[in-house]
């Protein structure tokens, strides 16, 4: 089991996240969409805290964190069972594509130098990258790199995986094979909560599609649903926009 | 206008070479020292402990506020009258002290820059995989940070060499204190005096070269 319970976020006075409830079960892909600054990045970043939630339960397999008494420890534990792939990559300036995918697996999970290299030259196989393997993120393109984020997080074995618009920043030439792979790790029935504005990727990845507005949860249901006869009208108002 | 004793400056050079060892030694401890203490105290300005945040402005405010000449001798002379058991204090240990403190206070403040200049999506990255600060500071972060601040660490390194020569003031014999002793000998000061100047000229710009060589590898860093 997996999800927030009565999460909240305020930036100041603006409520970001207004008392979110979303549960998602094991293997699950759930897919977000919504307006610009509805909360989406905020929801991701509160489940691992990158954004202090206010308040609110997050719970990630067996562990489950009170966002208004959670520890330092808490936040570690909490982090380690999430991967996150960034926007904008973020990969490790300083390290190259098999370091980036490495550096985790040693320095967080104590893992051996051997073993761990072992684990990136699998997932950089995956994401057909090995002949990249030591470069520096400087010297791939923007979909190199994104499958680079994607087998960084990919090799943690994480209970959730969370993806925030991984192609938006991506010349629309390197959009496709980012999305191939996000369909590869969907495959291995990993748990997944996306965030995008690719609606047709949506649509045949997601097991669920949940709309967001205003920092609340306005529906959510099966694609079919939510696609050809949503209920809310700020649902179709969305829809008929992003075309 | 009388002209310059060549002979005496030619001799002059070996004798004044045996003290450059002393003067680079003393540069290199109190780089050392001052690197370590500085990296500390830059990540506790951008960490910002309660309390100890206070106490390091204040540091970092005092030994860049005031003259290296005046916290030479505050440490020279000052600190054994503070503190009986230290009856005495050897002048090369009271110039490395003097010099760690200056130079860390003013490095503190370029490594705080460059930490600040890192990308805040390596530090988010790093917090994602679920690093603790301290794996995130000493993995990511301040070797992005160092590559930054390397060629202005230099620059402060080659301040340092000119500045170890305060410490004759303390009584020690390095490369300007034997020159003066050697002028005062010789009565050639011009003399004296342009010859330690060359030598300590000649260091430098062996350094800067080596600078030069150092800011056009970090263009290509991580370009690979
Ligand atoms: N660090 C912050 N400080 C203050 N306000 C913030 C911060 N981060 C986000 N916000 C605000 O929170 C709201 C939600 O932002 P968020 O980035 O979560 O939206 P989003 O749904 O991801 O939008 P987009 O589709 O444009 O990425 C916005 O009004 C934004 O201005
Ligand atoms: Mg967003």
């Amino acid at each position: 089991m997996t999800g927030v319970s009565g999460l909240t976020k305020r930036f100041g006075t603006n409520t970001v996240l207004d008392n979110i409830d979303l549960e998602i079960e094991d293997g699950e892909r759930v897919v977000i969409i919504g307006p610009s600054g509805t909360g989406k990045s905020t929801l991701l970043r509160a489940i691992n805290f990158l954004d202090h939630p206010d308040a609110g339960t997050i719970t990630v397999g067996d562990l489950s964190v009170d966002a208004a008494r959670a520890s330092r420890r808490n936040i570690l534990a909490l982090r380690r069972r999430t991967a996150f792939v960034f926007q904008n990559y973020a990969l490790f300036a300083n390290k190259t594509a098999r370091e980036n995918i490495t550096e985790a697996l040693v320095t967080v999970q104590k893992r051996s130098r051997a073993d761990a290299e072992a684990r990136a030259d699998e997932v950089l196989r995956e994401t057909g990258l090995l002949d990249k393997a030591d470069s520096y993120p400087a010297a791939l393109s923007g979909g190199q790199q994104q499958r680079v984020g994607i087998g960084r997080a990919m090799a943690l074995d994480a209970d959730l995986m969370l993806f925030d618009e991984p192609t938006s920043a991506l010349d629309p030439e390197w959009v496709g094979e980012v999305l191939d792979l996000m369909r590869r790790v969907a495959e291995q029935r990993q748990t997944m909560l996306i965030v995008t504005h690719e609606m047709q990727f949506a649509r045949e990845i997601a097991d669920r599609i949940v709309f967001m507005d205003g920092g609340r949860i306005v529906e959510q249901g099966p694609p079919s649903q939510i696609f050809d006869a949503p209920h809310d009208k700020r649902t179709r108002d969305f829809l008929r926009r992003v075309g | 206008m009388q002209p310059l004793d060549i002979d005496y400056m030619l001799g002059l050079v070996p004798v004044l070479l045996g003290y450059v060892p002393l003067t680079l030694g003393m540069a290199l401890a109190s780089m050392a020292f001052a690197l370590v203490l500085a990296a500390l105290l830059a990540v506790e300005r951008v960490v910002r402990v309660p309390v100890l945040d206070q106490a390091v402005m204040l540091f970092i405010s005092f030994f860049r506020g005031t003259p290296l000449l005046v916290q030479l001798f505050l440490f020279y002379y000052g600190l054994p009258q503070l503190m009986s058991f230290l009856t005495q204090i050897n002048g090369v240990t009271a110039a490395i002290m003097g010099l760690t403190l200056h130079f860390a206070a003013y490095m503190a403040e370029s490594i705080r820059a460059a930490i600040i200049g890192v990308d805040r999506n390596q530090w988010e990255a790093s917090m994602a995989v679920g690093m603790t600060r301290a794996q995130m500071l000493r993995r990511i972060v301040l070797p992005q940070a160092s590559r930054v601040a390397a060629p202005t660490l230099v620059n402060y390194f080659i301040d340092m060499i000119k500045s170890t020569s305060l410490a004759f003031t303390l009584g020690v014999t390095e490369l300007m204190g034997a020159t003066q002793k050697e002028a005062a000998g010789s009565f050639l000061y011009f003399e004296s005096f342009i010859v330690v100047a060359v030598i300590y000229w000649i260091i430098v710009e062996v350094l800067s070269y080596g600078q030069r060589l150092l800011e056009s590898r970090m263009e290509e860093a991580y370009a690979r």
